[in-house]
């Protein structure tokens, strides 16, 4: 007892802290009241989801019956049992290491060479670019261009050409698929980042270009690398987080291209693995599990690709 | 091609360069939208061709007076489909630039606990894909009884993090003074919003309406409208398209109406979307 009663007692403080934090909560309740709409429906579909995710993974979840606390078996059977699922992942790492990084500087390239030009033609040319990532499903186009038979465009001159002498099974041939959705989601992902881009080349003080001519710059491409790179960091760093994000989730435009499941599971991503089992066979606790994993995937690749950039020019 | 300022970093073979590689990737870029503006004026005849033509050589209105006769003889009157579609955009994207516009202002100008938390669960939302959360928010929805409702649509809308995002870099640059004068003079806080903020705030508003239309225009329903009323005019048009083969123009002429809205809706807003994005940057 004497022992315990010499020991420091944070309690007082503490619950001093918890009252002026309060007071400070008080005093600013007009705050609150202007964040909470938002706030609510934030949390109630962005929080909370991911929350319920990472709890429904640990169990066996039909929607009929209640949920079944089943521990770590989810994750277990998702690396140890469930084959398609690895194949799944390498899909998905193949293509975000293809797609994010490609995309990224295509905005960037595409953002860079039009700066230069009259602002109409750079305007019109910003339009065409970013055009077929607001298309809708116009995207499905590209399917009637390589249809697999001599209708199919592509095939189509191929044979007339006397290229080939049979059409190409182009979205059906494992061999085909993943490059052909690569270009198909390339030529959509001049998006956010292509125009925040775009208004971070034009944000950027023009007479550091005439200092850095006079400083020994002597062509675009030192000038890109030593003056416009690091002016413009903080939209670099927010291009590639919605670059990142939109590599991830393209795989919804992969699944109306290629079919579902693809032949061979050949294109078949971690996002058409979690819809398999999250919209087809109702195994909500697993399909969790995949959400999570996917939700972790995404989150570190985030942290890595922003340590990288913000050490850019340093 | 016409460069704004010589510079003496500038080389004509680098010009050059330029010019071939904007040429070669603004014609991909432009390919698949000119095969579909070029099929949907195709009459059946050319759309089947052998060596098949990439343009069209005798343009037609086939395809859309189809369309329009396929609209006519659908179940559900395609006005229905219309004014889901439109219902759906409205009322989602107004809700989406106040609550937003509301939630940025504080998280922009006032200094409160959890303020910095907040912002950092909206910047952590950008970072996964909106697949992560699907089965808990259907879950969601069916347990408070939204499932083939509107709400189950428009709500989620309402809080979406890009456009809270943007908005809220976007008042950073308002100049404390200009609010710190309103508040001696007695304004209240939701007069500084309404009267000060928002309208010094205007491309990003307009930024905010543009990025929920894009999204709310292609709404389908998906897995939340069953009924076919509640149905949007995207799943009309695309059950259309599902006809087979023989709707292949009519298909692409579904296409280009789709896309048409948006791409005007852009045309008309650019400097103030590409203004926008400019104050959307991350600080590390």
């Amino acid at each position: 007892m004497s022992m315990l009663a010499k020991a420091p007692r944070p309690q007082p403080r503490f619950r001093l802290r918890l009252a002026t934090k309060w007071e400070e909560i008080k005093d600013n309740k007009i705050s609150y009241v202007f964040l909470a709409p938002y706030g609510i429906f934030f949390i109630l579909f962005t929080v909370l989801p991911v929350l319920i995710a990472i709890g429904l993974s640990f169990t066996h979840y039909n929607m009929l019956q209640s949920p079944k606390w089943v521990g770590w078996q989810n994750y277990l059977r998702l690396f140890l049992a469930d084959d398609v699922f690895l194949i799944a992942v390498k899909n998905t790492f193949i293509f975000a290491v293809i797609t994010g990084p490609l995309s990224y500087l295509l905005c960037l390239f595409f953002a860079w060479m039009i700066n230069e030009l009259h602002p109409k033609v750079r305007a019109v040319l910003t339009l065409l670019f970013y055009a077929p990532s607001i298309s809708g499903n116009l995207y499905l186009m590209w399917t009637i261009l390589f249809s697999p038979d001599s209708y199919g465009y592509v095939n189509g001159f191929l044979l007339y050409w006397g290229i080939i002498d049979s059409p190409i099974q182009f979205l059906t041939d494992p061999r085909w698929m993943m490059p052909l959705v690569i270009v198909v989601v390339l030529w959509m992902s001049l998006g956010t980042s292509f125009l925040v881009f775009i208004a971070g080349l034009q944000g950027i003080d023009q007479t550091m270009y005439e200092a850095g001519a006079v400083d020994g710059v002597k062509n675009r491409i030192q000038e890109l690398y030593y003056i416009t790179l690091p002016s413009m960091r903080p939209q670099l760093m927010f291009g590639a987080i919605m670059s990142i994000t939109q590599s991830f989730a393209a795989a919804g435009q992969i699944i109306p291209l290629v079919g579902f499941p693809s032949t061979d599971y050949a294109a078949h991503t971690v996002v058409a693995h979690l819809l398999d089992y999250g919209n087809i066979r109702f195994e909500m606790g697993y399909a969790s599990a995949i959400a999570v994993v996917l939700f972790i995937t995404m989150v570190a690749a985030q942290r890595i690709v922003q340590r990288v950039l913000s050490k850019l020019g340093d | 091609m016409q460069i704004r300022q010589k510079r003496l970093t500038r080389s004509a073979g680098g010009d050059f360069i330029i010019f071939v590689v904007l040429f070669l990737g603004g014609a991909f870029s432009a390919l698949p939208l000119v095969f579909a503006i070029s099929n949907a004026f195709k009459p059946l005849n050319e759309l089947f061709l052998f060596p098949p033509q990439f343009f069209v050589r005798n343009p037609t209105f086939d395809n859309f007076r189809d369309l329009f006769v396929l609209m006519g003889e659908s179940w559900v009157p395609i006005s229905r489909y219309l004014f889901n579609t439109v219902f759906i955009t409205v009322a989602g994207t107004g809700g989406h630039v106040l609550m937003a516009s509301m939630a940025a202002y504080v998280l922009a100008k006032h200094r409160f606990p959890g303020r910095d938390l907040f912002f950092a669960m909206v910047v952590l939302s950008l970072m996964f894909a909106y697949q992560v959360t699907a089965i808990p928010n259907y879950l969601t929805m069916s347990a408070l009884g939204w499932l083939d409702t509107y709400a189950a649509i428009i709500v989620p809308a309402w809080s979406s993090s890009l456009g809270l995002f943007l908005m809220k870099q976007f008042m950073e640059q308002i100049n404390d003074s200009l609010l710190e004068a309103a508040r001696i003079d007695g304004a209240s806080e939701f007069h500084i919003f309404w009267r000060i903020v928002m309208p010094n705030v205007k491309p990003a508003w307009l930024t905010l309406i543009i990025l929920s239309f894009q999204s709310l225009w292609n709404e389908t329903g998906g897995r939340f409208i069953y009924s076919e009323e509640l149905k949007t005019l995207p799943y009309a048009l695309n059950q259309i398209i599902q006809g087979g083969v023989a709707r292949a123009g009519v298909g692409a002429a579904v296409g280009v109406i789709m896309m048409i809205v948006p791409i005007v809706v852009f045309v008309f807003n650019q400097s103030k979307v590409v203004q926008t994005m400019g104050a959307a940057g991350i600080n590390k």
